[in-house]
């Protein structure tokens, strides 16, 4: 797993995380990899993995049952939500490029509906 | 949350050098922390003081609240930073030495580290390579069930293959109720698995924290803050 060490770890398993539920690879009400299995696959500290798992709970995208295990919380809703979110960091990141590199809102809509017409031809 | 290591003041010196100056650490229960230096730092020296080998000139260290001695090398699986085992031995008899030694001693964990490891109980301590010892040494410490596992340089010696075999076998043998102590150069390998780091130069603790709060607080890895610290600062592309 490629993992940016200049930023903080369990905050990029949470990104993980969000993405295969977005994608549909957990589905809603399904159960996440166990701490320790998932800190297998990915190489990284146990603890790490729990408090990716902790954070994810706090903010309602999953629920954790005693023994049982952790899992997706919720309905549809919640990978919409997701799927949502994950958008929307990609939309903010693209602004930024451009606007640092300069451009102007119009421009930057534009060029992003050119390329998407053109990624659809 | 109950802390396994409490280190206040501490200070070792020997005829002509100070090793450690007033060091201060502690290390919480279910933690990995990782000691960081460049060589000559005093790390192999504080980490002899937690196993019980060197006795500290001043300060307090306490293991589990106890002062290091004969009651905690029952609860502390050391790694040497040399090899520390017999080379007539077979692996397998290595084992049952440990076995002897430590009640801790798990016989079918080692077992299966040894398959993990890709070992043969049967080969011969002598007949193996550096990175074959390695590894037979370090299933030995990880079939202890310690508080406390102090690792000097577990990763000296291994290839990249048997790093991660080693890696795989830390985490998943790594408990909630015990912690790690644990020095390393390959920092840049290593650093995903460290709760807290803490930094020492010339026998003191020059920086210490958590790893996820340092990644934050600074935008930088735990190597790149590493070269911050000792000085070999690269130019980075803004």
């Amino acid at each position: 797993m490629e993992f940016d060490d200049r930023a903080p770890i369990y905050a990029q398993i949470m990104d993980l995380i969000k993405r295969r539920i977005a994608i549909g690879e957990l589905k809603a009400g399904g159960q996440l990899p166990s701490v320790r299995d998932l800190a297998r696959q990915v190489v990284v500290n146990p603890n790490t993995v729990q408090k990716a798992y902790l954070e994810l709970e706090r903010e309602g995208y999953v629920t954790t049952q005693r023994g049982l295990g952790t899992f997706v919380s919720g309905d549809h809703q919640t990978v919409d939500l997701v799927r949502q979110g994950l958008a929307c960091d990609i939309v903010k990141a693209y602004v930024v490029g451009m606007r640092s590199l300069g451009y102007g809102a119009e421009e930057i809509s534009t060029m992003a509906a050119d390329e998407a017409g053109r990624e659809t031809k | 949350m109950t802390t396994i290591v409490q280190i206040s003041n501490l200070t070792k010196r020997y005829i002509t050098t100070t090793a450690l100056s007033d060091v201060t650490l502690e290390v919480p229960e279910g933690h990995i922390v990782g000691l960081l230096g460049p060589n000559g730092s005093g790390k192999t020296t504080l980490m002899k003081i937690l196993a019980g080998l060197v006795s500290p000139t001043s300060g307090t260290v306490l293991v589990d609240g106890i002062a290091p001695g004969v009651a905690t090398k029952a609860k502390v699986s050391f790694l040497p930073d040399v090899n520390h085992l017999d080379r007539w031995m077979s692996v397998g008899e290595a084992g049952s030495f440990y076995a002897d030694f430590y009640v801790d001693f798990d016989r079918k964990r080692f077992d299966e580290l040894l398959t993990i490891m890709r070992l043969s109980a049967s080969q011969k301590i002598g007949s193996l390579s550096r990175g074959m010892v390695e590894k037979a040494r370090l299933s030995l410490i990880f079939s202890r069930r310690a508080r406390l596992y102090v690792l000097d340089e577990p990763f000296g010696g291994l290839d990249p293959l048997a790093r991660s075999q080693v890696l795989d076998a830390l985490v998943a043998n790594f408990r909630a109720d015990c912690s790690m102590i644990l020095s390393t150069q390959m920092v840049a390998d290593v650093e995903r698995f460290f709760d807290d780091v803490a930094f020492l130069d010339g026998g003191r603790v020059v920086l210490a924290g958590d790893a996820e709060d340092l990644r934050m607080r600074r935008g930088a890895s735990i190597e790149e803050i590493y070269r911050e610290v000792y000085g070999h600062v690269e130019t980075r592309q803004v």
